[in-house]
């Protein structure tokens, strides 16, 4: 009970201090903060507000699992946006340019985009593991590369065509076979939530069951805490490292589909950036737990919607972007905090019991 | 200890050396005593009030950064500064002085990753003295040195001694320090044996003095060694990346049913010679087989799932998760064998299961399973472990420190635990710095001195002063 107390503490602490420091910008800024928060949670709480929610987290909890996996080992896939971009592209380019069966469709192109994900991300595990170079290093130079491949690649010459009355381009629209329709969760509202969050509650599910379940979950759990106790165990390291980042790579991978299936069906330059950094945020402030991450890419998500209506209002949304900020880094303070308490308190306790469970043997005897 | 002269400190591992120069470098508090510095009592919080009072400490791991220079390292933490500005002319001519006063020199503009381990502990010495201490413990200080490095270290230590300072030597290379000393304290459990000079004592008197010479009660018992092979390993080499050999052509055979004791100070190679057998060294050469199989080239996990059982020498950093659940910390390195796993799955129900056994049979002191690791006590960590070791009938048991910081019940809980697999016709491998205990367990032990076996020894002859002595390599080659 006491744990579950402790678990929930630490977020709604940080999470406080973080709207305090908003409040106190605001009020420095000439606002009046309970105005603001009021303008942005009734915007917030439209029914288009909400499905534009659901629909956001929707990839930033694919965007935060994928992170989440490599932090539960230590290891930093800082280049999940790099992975998740190139293997839309081309998931994007395949979609468009084959026609199939509408459930091999889809089918087809996500596994396109899995492989792709993985692909990038498998190469920093090759350099960590053949030479030692540190992923963090290796993944943010790959998004670089990724972002000059896209650049290449997504040219009328090769994977693009032009948009029909407009100046952008993009890859061939992926026809109806392969796109996945939305459905309606909101009754008052008429746009439809991605089909694929089905998927990203696959994924949660899966992620939950591979960590706490499988043998492969607890090799990987035990070379995140402790690497020495996991090679004493007999865990071949380099190996969950190869593993590791590949499956955060497919996850990755995962991350524009919801997008690509459900709404735009082509990977043109308007198509979203930027995921992958969020899904670092998100999987801090859902502290790599399978539920966490839910709470977290919602409220993030919540967060992006409402800070819409501030610019009508003369409110700078920066605002919030503050507000995210600051309760990213108390929530990583908190939990340490809250995790050194716990392990104190534990100890205590169990001297306590002891002491206790003694005084009454040798009361009895 | 007097001004101006060479005070050695000698003692086994886990007598007390280190903690008692930690308390002297204010790292660590005494709970109990003082220390008196030109006759005054003082109170040391932290090592810069150990250095402000002249007490200076180099490290028997060295404290420098690489990709600084060698006058950078000196002044760092003390840098002179005029407004601000670094005066490095000023710090370049005091090292120099420094240099030349102590004989000590070394080029202030090297890098100190270019520099050989002889010149770094130059600039660690230099370091103190710039400092401006009068006392020096040095901790090991030849642990890391080649034989001419040491004679000039000794050099350089003679000349502070001339020129008033005090040197504190903590050493367990007995020759070295009947050689450089002035006066020799022996500690052991720890408390203070006797103070003797160099003059008085032979390296075999003061072996005696280091390790006691109360016999373990020896135990009369049946031999069970048998002629089946669990172990046989032979010319196992490992060589560190710098280049140093740490096991040099290593050969042991244990039989079922046997103790094979590894005497030897630490350092000497028995970490590196239990990874090499555990799997985890993929750089050693030689051959291992297991009963009629060659494991060399198994994973750790394969030679786990054949039957060795591993307790490893740190507990924390090898044997333990120690923010994970009791039963979790069951499956760890048995993460594949039953009752722990079922296919591809963790078997939670299993492993639970079992986990309650061990807590029960072992008399693991515990309220629940499902708290941390980290909860427990040393002792009840460690009979956890044995417990989990033994389980699965292993055919081999690497024993490394087994009783290490563990209370004395569980001590001879695991004696117990040790007899038994003897008992139960397993091979078992015992690494100890605990000569009573290695000589009391084991059927036969091995002198391990700078990764080479240097002596034989029958347990029930050996006396834990000729061990003592061969494991320094004080008292020649016994056998």
């Amino acid at each position: 009970m006491r744990k579950i107390a402790l678990v929930v503490a630490a977020p709604l602490l940080a999470l406080a201090f973080a709207v305090l420091v908003t409040t106190v910008i605001l009020i420095a800024s000439g606002h009046a903060p309970i105005d603001v928060y009021k303008q942005m949670w009734d915007y917030g709480t439209q029914p288009d507000s909400l499905v534009l929610t659901l629909n956001l987290s929707t990839t930033y909890y694919l965007a935060a699992v994928s992170v989440a996996i490599g932090f539960k080992m230590n290891l930093f896939n800082i280049g999940v946006d790099g992975q998740y971009r190139l293997a839309a592209l081309f998931a994007a380019f395949v979609g468009g340019r084959v026609s199939l069966p509408p459930v091999l469709h889809v089918t087809l192109i996500i596994v396109v985009a899995m492989a792709v994900g993985a692909m990038w991300a498998g190469a920093a595990a090759v350099l960590k593991n053949r030479r030692g170079v540190s992923e963090v290093i290796s993944t943010i130079m790959l998004n670089y590369v990724a972002t000059g491949v896209i650049a290449f690649l997504l040219t009328t010459d090769r994977f693009a065509v032009m948009t029909e009355g407009s100046n952008n381009i993009g890859t061939q629209p992926i026809p109806p076979s392969g796109q996945v329709p939305g459905f309606n969760v909101i009754p008052e509202s008429t746009s439809p939530v991605f089909g694929l969050i089905l998927l990203a509650a696959l994924v949660g599910i899966g992620y939950w069951w591979m960590l706490s379940r499988t043998r492969f979950g607890f090799d990987l759990r035990a070379t995140g805490l402790s690497p020495t106790a996991a090679v004493a165990s007999g865990v071949n390291v380099k190996r969950m490292v190869l593993y590791v980042m590949l499956l955060s790579g497919a996850i990755a991978g995962l991350i524009g589909m919801p997008q690509l299936l459900g709404e735009s069906h082509t990977y043109n330059l308007d198509f979203p950036a930027g995921l992958g950094f969020t899904g670092i945020a998100i999987a801090l402030l859902g502290r790599n737990s399978p539920v966490g991450i839910v709470f977290g890419s919602l409220l993030w998500a919540f967060l992006d919607v409402s800070r819409q209506i501030l610019d009508l209002t003369g409110v700078s949304k920066e605002i919030v972007t503050i507000m995210q900020g600051v309760a990213v880094l108390s929530v990583v303070i908190a939990y340490e905090l809250v995790r050194r308490y716990g392990i104190a308190a534990q100890q205590r306790e169990v001297g306590r019991q002891l002491a206790a469970d003694a005084e009454l043997a040798g009361a009895t005897a | 200890m007097r001004r101006g002269t060479v005070h050695a400190i000698v003692g086994e591992n886990g007598a007390g050396k280190s903690t008692l120069m930690k308390i002297l470098y204010g790292m660590q508090r005494a709970d109990e005593g003082t220390i008196e510095i030109d006759g005054k009592v003082v109170v040391l919080r932290s090592p810069s009030d150990a250095i402000a009072l002249g007490v200076g400490m180099v490290h028997q791991h060295f404290q420098l950064a690489d990709n600084f220079t060698v006058l950078e390292n000196v002044i760092l933490g003390d840098e002179p500064t005029k407004g601000g500005v670094l005066q490095l002319g000023e710090a370049r001519e005091r090292i120099q002085d420094i240099g030349r006063a102590y004989r000590l020199t070394v080029d202030p503009d090297a890098m100190v990753e270019d520099i050989g381990v002889g010149d770094r502990q130059r600039v660690e010495i230099i370091k103190v003295l710039y400092r401006g201490c009068q006392t020096l413990i040095l901790d090991e200080p030849t642990a890391v040195l080649v034989p001419q490095e040491v004679e000039q270290l000794f050099s350089a230590l003679a000349e502070l001694k001339s020129q008033g300072l005090t040197v504190i030597f903590i050493s367990h290379k007995l020759d070295e320090v009947l050689s450089v000393a002035d006066e020799i304290t022996v500690i052991r459990g720890g408390t203070t044996v006797t103070t003797v000079l160099p003059s008085e004592v032979t390296a075999r008197q003061l072996a005696e003095l280091m390790v006691g010479s109360e016999l373990p009660s020896p135990e009369t018992r049946e031999s069970t060694v048998t002629d089946v092979t669990v172990l046989d390993a032979s010319g196992i080499s490992l060589t560190a990346d710098s280049g140093r050999r740490l096991l040099d052509d290593i050969s042991l055979r244990i039989h079922a049913g046997e103790v094979l004791g590894i005497a030897g100070v630490e350092g000497n190679g028995q970490a590196e010679l239990v990874e090499t057998i555990m799997g985890m060294h993929s750089s050693a050469t030689g051959t291992v087989v297991l009963g009629e199989e060659d494991i060399s080239s198994w994973s750790t996990r394969a030679r786990r799932e054949a039957g060795v059982g591993y307790i490893p020498e740190d507990r924390s950093r090898h044997g333990l998760l120690l923010e994970a659940s009791l039963w979790e910390n069951r499956v760890l390195g048995h993460q594949t064998q039953a009752p722990n796993a079922k296919g591809a799955l963790i078997d939670r129900k299993g492993a639970r299961a079992d986990t309650d056994r061990i807590v029960a049979e072992y008399d693991v002191r515990t309220p629940s399973i499902d708290v941390m690791a980290s909860s427990l006590s040393g002792g009840n960590q460690q009979k956890l472990i044995v417990g989990r070791e033994m389980s699965g009938n292993p055919r081999l048991l690497i024993a490394a420190h087994p009783t290490r910081g563990v209370d004395v019940g569980a001590q001879a809980a695991i004696w117990d635990e040790i007899r038994k697999a003897r008992a139960l016709g397993l091979g078992v491998l015992l690494i100890s710095a605990d000569l009573d205990e290695l000589i009391g367990l084991s059927d036969h032990i091995k002198v391990l001195l700078r990764g080479r076996f240097v002596a034989d020894a029958d347990p029930l002859t050996v006396t834990p002063e000729l061990l003592g002595s061969a494991m320094t390599g004080a008292g020649g080659e016994e056998s």
